[in-house]
């Protein structure tokens, strides 16, 4: 019985964690974007405007929902559910610090720590896709079309060097738990380098890296909404909290893909040479555990940013290339080269 | 419109083909250009723009007014640089009635035109980007576009339609503290296109995305009747300031920069060039004008009331976008009897066709933004 409500209280706080990150994200975005371009950005509502995300809350909640003409109603209504649904649930799996023991009973900081994580992540992430091919198919217009198109294909390119690279992940680690993994980061090898997925796989991190910003629509690879171009692609016809679904689904994509970054080649909550958790107690260290992991995710959120206002977009067909001319081939090398140095070790 | 559409053996497969209208009220589409383009997936078969969203009677209003009422209609053609327009306006009729405009007035004609170039270009160059999702770099440019608007506004008020001087020569000396402001704008402007040329043009996915898009040749170009920075672009060396000077602009030491391909980098980057050069130009337009004693003339001796020998006349200057003439035909009176502009971008745009066919949706969109196609000078 105890461990159920455990489970529910943990479910509960990170699922109100992870929308207050991506709330504050929406908020970073755009005072991040306005301080690169020397303007002041939104200011108005609340200290520094960090209340605009309510207000734009608010805006959408109360706007009128309104159906194109000759739109699938259906298809219609399940895009942004089927988009922001999977953003919301690939966290189960994620974990988000060490472990509290509380009267004497360990928690670890994972709402579930099951042992095929990756491939869960995986599958649920690619299940956003149908968001937007939906969404863009069901809105009944010539831009949403396309940005759907682009986007099903740019998804399903990309989801293959992200596999590759986690794949060499898995050679290095031996699990399919995030948690294990986790565990895996602290100390270090070759006697100075943190035992960090970024020093054992550099390869492999860079193409992650690439991959994920395509797989989060993200510039340079927001092809599937490029406003210039196709308006505003699939999202296009969305208005009211059907837009903010498929806005507020990216922003929550984004605190998922960083932590997994995070988990996967940052040492999650581990710093390198210094083993905190011997100077602190068993509840001390499980709040430290976590500050230090969602540190490590704002500065991967900030890059998110970052890279957006810096830098153009890539041609629909330039995107494809580089998935399947250079992504794919240098994944396989890597799993390749990974391989051969674990047979060799061993 | 015309409803050719595509070829024979396009025409089979017509069944493949989606027609997508762009605009007129999309976000890359500046103003309100409207292209029906016909695309297999993403790549372009034909796009035919359609024009005539903006149109206000330009011409024809220049036949109701006087010739001085008509000088802020101008304004509205090409609304980045109206400067540009007004001088371009009051040359031809000047030179219908034989007027020798004062040396000083022909100076701050050219300073104002020169700063009036960079802010087209920095309009262009910014919006270039925003269409290939570069965001940052417009608000750099934005930003010093504005700084030249202050300066303007400054001067006679006005910020974007400028109405700027009279038939004859102008109405107003440059301010006293212009050399103060200059001197505070000069090393702002070169930071800002500093910094964009830091964003973009080695930049692997602007590269990417512009060099060989959109490619034309000297001789299409020649052919179709391009002028400006479109035309440098592809490799000819056209200039008016230097090929039919005015405005004293053969006393000044400024080169006139080329593209080789025609393509959209090539723009882009003689655009860039040609912003240093105008600073170079106002510099030495400015020391001339020091030079001049404080109490010359800056107005011809004009009669109150503008009447033109009948007759007809031609006059151009290069505009930001190109060749901006305009053709006055008098037959006496205090009204023109007939006023036809001849914008750049009207005789560029005619090309798109040719420009874009067989790329792809997002190289029409960076096409666009390059030729920079003006609705208000288009229209008219």
């Amino acid at each position: 019985m105890e461990g159920w409500v455990i489970a529910i209280i943990k479910v509960v706080f990170i699922w109100a964690w992870v929308l207050l990150i991506a709330t504050v994200m929406t908020w970073v975005e755009r005072r991040g974007a306005a301080m690169m371009q020397d303007r002041l950005g939104p200011n108005r509502a609340g200290p520094f405007g960090l209340f605009q995300p309510l207000a734009d809350g608010i805006k959408l909640f109360t706007k009128e929902e309104v159906l194109p003409k000759k739109a699938h109603k259906v298809l219609w209504s399940l895009g942004p559910l089927l988009f922001a649904l999977p953003a919301f649930s690939a966290y189960a799996v994620m974990p988000f610090g060490d472990k509290i023991v509380l009267g004497g009973k360990e928690i670890i900081l994972q709402v579930s720590n099951v042992n095929i994580g990756f491939l869960y992540i995986l599958a649920i992430g690619s299940l956003a896709v149908y968001g937007i091919v939906l969404g863009g198919w069901g809105s009944n217009n010539k831009f949403s079309i396309l940005g759907g198109l682009r986007s099903t294909a740019q998804l399903i390119s990309y989801e293959v060097p992200l596999g590759l690279a986690l794949l060499a992940i898995v050679f290095v680690y031996g699990t399919f738990s995030l948690r294990d993994i986790a565990l895996a980061q602290q100390g270090t090898f070759l006697g100075f380098l943190p035992n960090w997925g970024i020093f054992k796989q550099p390869l492999g991190f860079i193409l992650f890296m690439v991959a994920i910003y395509a797989e989060a629509n993200r510039v340079p690879f927001d092809l599937p909404e490029a406003e210039s171009e196709i308006v505003a692609g699939y999202h296009t016809e969305y208005g009211s909290m059907e837009l903010g679904l498929y806005l507020f689904g990216e922003y929550v994509n984004l605190v998922t893909l960083s932590s997994l970054i995070v988990v996967l080649y940052f040492g999650a909550w581990h710093i390198p040479y210094i083993d905190v958790s011997k100077f602190l107690g068993p509840v001390s260290w499980g709040i430290v555990s976590f500050l230090i992991f969602y540190l490590k995710v704002s500065f991967f959120l900030w890059l998110f940013v970052w890279v957006r206002w810096t830098i153009p977009r890539f041609r629909y067909d330039q995107v494809m290339g580089l998935g399947w001319k250079a992504l794919i081939p240098l994944a396989l090398f890597n799993l390749f080269i990974t391989a051969l140095f674990i047979q060799l070790a061993a | 419109m015309n409803q050719d559409p595509v070829s024979q053996n396009d025409q089979e497969r017509l069944g493949e083909l989606v027609t997508i209208n762009i605009g007129p009220s999309h976000p890359a589409m500046h103003g309100t250009l409207r292209v029906v383009t016909v695309t297999d997936g993403e790549t372009i078969v034909k796009a035919e723009p359609e024009i005539g969203y903006l149109h206000r009677g330009v011409e024809k209003l220049g036949e109701s007014l006087t010739y001085h009422q008509f000088i802020p209609i101008t304004d509205r053609l090409n609304y980045c640089s109206a400067i540009t327009n007004n001088v371009s306006y009051e040359m031809a009729v000047e030179k219908l009635m034989g007027i020798e405009v004062p040396e000083k007035a022909q100076l701050v004609r050219v300073i104002m035109m020169e700063l009036a170039r960079i802010a087209d270009h920095e309009v262009c160059v910014g919006i270039l980007g925003v269409d290939l999702g570069a965001f940052t770099p417009f608000f750099y440019l934005i930003i010093q576009r504005e700084e030249i608007y202050e300066i303007f506004e400054w001067y006679n008020g006005a910020r974007l339609t400028n109405t700027f001087g009279r038939i004859g020569g102008l109405d107003a000396d440059l301010p006293d503290d212009f050399e103060e402001r200059w001197r505070e704008l000069k090393p702002n402007l070169r930071k800002a296109n500093e910094e964009t040329e830091k964003l973009l043009t080695h930049n692997r996915i602007w590269m990417d995305r512009t060099i060989g898009v959109s490619a034309f040749s000297p001789e299409d170009a020649l052919n179709w009747g391009f002028t400006g920075p479109c035309l440098r672009a592809c490799g000819v060396k056209r200039d008016l300031r230097k090929d039919e000077t005015y405005c004293m602009y053969d006393q000044f030491d400024f080169e006139v920069p080329v593209g080789k391909n025609g393509d959209v980098f090539d723009r882009y980057k003689v655009r860039m060039i040609e912003m240093e050069e105008s600073i170079k130009i106002i510099d030495q337009a400015y020391k001339l004008y020091k030079e001049m004693p404080a109490d010359a003339p800056l107005k011809a001796r004009v009669p109150k009331v503008i009447k033109p020998p009948v007759g007809e006349v031609y006059s151009a200057l290069e505009s930001p976008n190109g060749e901006l003439g305009f053709f006055v035909r008098s037959d006496g009176s205090n009204k023109a009897y007939r006023i036809k502009i001849r914008p750049p971008c009207y005789m560029i745009y005619q090309a798109f066709n040719d420009l874009v066919k067989g790329e792809m949706i997002a190289d029409l969109i960076a096409c666009i933004s390059s030729l920079n196609v003006v609705a208000g000078e288009l229209d008219r």
